[in-house]
């Protein structure tokens, strides 16, 4: 259910996102994952956290051109997420993307790589920040059109089930994208069809520099399925554990033939919707409140902490994380532009032989 | 090692800014994440996060200074346990510009590789063409050729399904999909709901997750509303993912005017997307091409456009007895001989064309016809090879004339082979106009056998024959 508060949307700065009750039930101790697990999540995000920084970082002495979107402050969703999933299950989403590619396990050279245009890019440097995919760690992309995502996700879905393969597709969108009609011709299908599809609606609470309230009528995003009889919540997003049992119960209705669900992750963005936003149409209080309270990487980093891992563990995986994003930086400016020969590669596939009589040349 | 901090580049276009203001001073401890200090653009006022954590040691560039290069230090951070002499131990890095240089020599290599010849496009594949056919054949129309494409191709391949408006209980809005969900059922034989742009969407989704789409639009009009699912997601994504995504899809349907339904349901959009690298676009004219061409449509790793036409639906052509009958996408075909001037026409065109030969036969004028079975890969090889002969061209569509096909062509040909012409190339096109509903109206705006023998008598009009 929606709370009154935030069917009025005010907006508050700093206001902590709303949890959803079966996700906070998750916190008791018997719902808590082991420790081990506990560790991983938290060097995923940091990977994720420090790896956006460079990628800044990058970015800021011109080693990354065009667009660039960061992720930072919203890696509770994409690890939580991640943790509950299984073997096979596929991802896809909009251009906010490095967090889902690191968090899907795909090798940070090959992201970074990409990000500064060269050969090592998991693109060959033909795709950049917006637009990267791999196939072996079932992430189809890195989409740059807002919400045509969506329909590729539930197609994704639609080859899970019609394959009959156990898996569901994680189809994040922002909530911007939440008022492109092509989303709501997705949410119609899968529920028509019953297909696997979690639809993760990441309400950063800006779609570039509109807030959420100002673009979506309606009470909830997590609502926004309603009409097709999607069961929808909302989490905070800020909590990768509140996420992790969400998703587990989500995945699994998804998984179990029950048809699409809908995950609404409240989340906060610390930096602007672009690097070339400097993000004035909110207050530096309400950035540094949520940051403060409501950081994922720090609540966790204490929740660690009071489970007795010690200091010296977390700067152990703090100087391996910092390891792996200094060496993909390197590899991604040492790594070679793209061959002048790459301009014409990768346009059409080459037709197999056979496919026509054997006859083509 | 101290850790120098840069002036940041804000947008993809700035070169330098003013440092307006620091927000923090020598001395004080620096957490990544931190607003350190502003800068302005020519844009905006932007704020300026700490990466790494530390203290900051030395403010390098003072508040209020102007035209600081992107890149310059700034300041000088030192990580815990670091003192002063850190800093002299940094080795000094060239301020502004030098190190975006240094990573992106984009200019360099670019010239030496781009001479004036560069190719604009890659370079064509030669396609063989399919061997002429010596078997048994029957009478077929172009509907139940169709049919039969995709019922052989869901026999052959599992992954192969059909999905669209009214494909399966309805048996097709234009009976194209009659018998496949009696044969293959709910689960290959989708209906949908009135949804383009989402059932387009879904298709490449599928299409990515290795099955074989076929995307029945009940017309290409109203695939407009799905074209940014075609063009962005289909057609570039091979490209944007470095080859890894493959895009296995046939989008296909009738294209063109039909008959007296105004503007919003009659327009061609071959030149659409044969404008766009990343799609194969094939419209066939005979039931033969028509099953052979879908069939290699269904077979091709790539996304196909497939233009239909509902007029010729109902027409009836000679199909090869062969399930296993495979037109090549990329091969024109000579439909007729001539050697006076070339016509060449694609789709419901090429009857018209045909016809239009005939007529110019009793003037004595022999006219060679050019089916070109797919737009996109063209194959210009058959249509130089004929103007070579013929020494003029006559290009034929129902689309607009205004950077249609026959534009293309004419200048493909000119690049090709200018010296053989012996009259400018001509156009047959649809009038440019929306496609008006009246009888005589809608007559008037679609090319019309008349107006090919005209256009054809023009180009050969004081000079007949070769010398």
């Amino acid at each position: 259910m929606v709370d009154k508060a935030d069917a009025k949307r005010k907006k508050k700065p700093g206001r902590p996102p709303k949890a959803v009750a079966g996700a906070s039930a998750a916190k008791g101790v018997n719902d808590m994952p082991p420790r081990d697990d506990l560790v991983k999540m938290y060097s995923d995000m940091l990977l994720i956290r420090r790896f956006e920084e460079k990628a800044g970082q990058l970015y800021g002495m011109g080693q990354i051109g065009g667009f660039c979107h960061l992720y930072i402050g919203q890696e509770a969703v994409v690890v939580g997420l991640q943790s509950a999933s299984h073997e096979g299950d596929t991802v896809v989403t909009s251009y906010r993307d490095h967090g889902h590619m690191l968090a899907c396990g795909m090798d940070a050279d090959g992201v970074m790589a990409e990000l500064t245009g060269r050969e090592g890019g998991y693109s060959r440097g033909k795709g950049g920040s917006m637009h990267m995919f791999s196939r072996e760690k079932k992430f189809f992309g890195g989409h740059g059109i807002v919400g045509a995502q969506v329909p590729i996700g539930v197609g994704l879905a639609f080859s899970h089930k019609y394959k009959k393969e156990p898996n569901v597709c994680m189809t994040y969108l922002g909530d911007g994208a939440v008022n492109q009609g092509q989303v709501y011709e997705s949410f119609n299908m899968a529920a028509l069809w019953d297909l696997p599809c979690l639809f993760v609606i990441e309400n950063n609470q800006y779609g570039m520099g509109t807030a959420v309230t100002r673009a979506a009528a309606g009470p909830a995003l997590s609502e926004r399925g309603s009409a097709y009889g999607i069961v929808g919540k909302q989490v905070d997003g800020m909590d990768v554990l509140a996420v992790r049992a969400a998703g587990l119960e989500a995945l699994e209705h998804c998984r179990s033939g029950k048809g699409p669900y809908i995950l609404e992750m409240k989340t906060y963005r610390y930096r602007g919707h672009s690097m070339s936003d400097p993000a004035k149409y909110r207050t530096r209080e309400e950035v540094d409140a949520m940051r403060k309270q409501h950081d994922p990487i720090d609540q966790l980093r204490d929740l660690l902490i009071k489970q007795d891992v010690k200091e010296d563990a977390l700067k152990a995986i703090d100087a391996e994380v910092k390891a792996v994003v200094t060496k993909a930086t390197e590899f991604a400016q040492e790594s070679p532009l793209p061959d002048p020969s790459e301009l014409f590669t990768d346009i059409l596939l080459p037709t197999p032989v056979g496919a026509t009589n054997g006859q083509e040349a | 090692m101290a850790i120098e901090i840069k002036m940041p580049a804000l947008s993809p276009t700035m070169e330098e800014g003013t440092l307006s203001k620091w927000l923090v001073s020598e001395g004080d401890d620096v957490r990544s994440g931190d607003v350190i200090a502003e800068i302005e653009t020519d844009k905006a006022t932007m704020e300026v996060e700490a990466v790494d954590d530390g203290k900051l040691s030395r403010i390098m560039v003072p508040a209020g200074s102007e035209g600081v290069k992107v890149n310059a230090v700034i300041a000088v951070l030192l990580e815990d346990g670091e003192d002063e002499s850190a800093i002299d131990a940094t080795p000094a890095t060239t301020p502004a510009a030098t190190p975006v240089a240094e990573a992106a020599p984009v200019t360099a290599p670019v010239a030496e590789t781009a001479p004036v010849s560069t190719p604009v496009s890659a370079p064509s594949v030669i396609v063989a063409a399919e061997a002429d056919w010596t078997g048994t054949s029957t009478s077929t129309t172009v509907r139940e050729a169709l049919r039969d494409a995709m019922a052989e191709e869901m026999r052959g391949d599992d992954a192969v399904f059909v999905m669209g408006e009214e494909v399966a209980e309805y048996q097709g809005a234009y009976k194209v999909t009659q018998g496949l969900l009696a044969e293959f059922g709910a689960s290959r034989v989708i209906d949908t709901p009135i949804t383009e742009q989402g059932f387009a969407g879904l298709g490449v989704g599928a299409a990515f997750g290795e099955l074989k789409p076929v995307i029945e639009f009940m017309t290409f009009n109203f695939a407009m509303q799905a074209i940014d699912q075609i063009i962005n997601s289909a057609a570039k994504t091979l490209y944007m993912s470095g080859g890894q995504m493959g895009c296995p899809i046939v989008f296909r349907g009738p294209n063109g005017a039909a008959s007296r339904v105004a503007a919003q349901h009659s327009q061609c959009y071959a030149s659409w997307y044969a404008h766009c690298p990343g799609l194969k676009v094939v419209s066939p004219w005979s039931a033969a091409d028509a099953k052979g061409l879908l069939k290699a449509a269904i077979r091709d790793p790539n996304p196909v456009i497939f233009l239909e036409n509902e007029v010729m639906y109902g027409q009836s052509f000679e199909v090869p007895d062969d399930d296993d009958w495979i037109v090549p996408i990329g091969k024109a075909k000579v439909v007729r001989e001539g050697a006076d001037v070339t016509i060449v026409a694609f789709s419901i065109m090429v009857g018209r064309a045909l016809e239009a030969a005939d007529q110019l036969a009793q003037q004595g004028i022999s006219a060679e016809v050019i089916d070109l079975r797919t737009i996109r890969p063209l194959d210009i090889d058959t249509i130089v090879t004929s103007v070579k002969k013929t020494s003029r061209l006559v290009t034929c569509e129902e689309g607009f004339p205004f950077a249609g096909l026959g534009s293309e062509i004419a200048m493909q040909v000119m690049e090709q082979c200018f010296d053989w012409l012996d009259a400018p190339i001509a156009r047959v096109t649809g009038k440019d106009v929306p496609m008006p509903y009246a009888a005589n109206l809608e007559k008037l705006a679609l090319p019309q056998v008349e107006d090919i023998v005209t256009t054809a008598l023009t180009s050969c009009a004081g000079y007949k024959g070769g010398q």
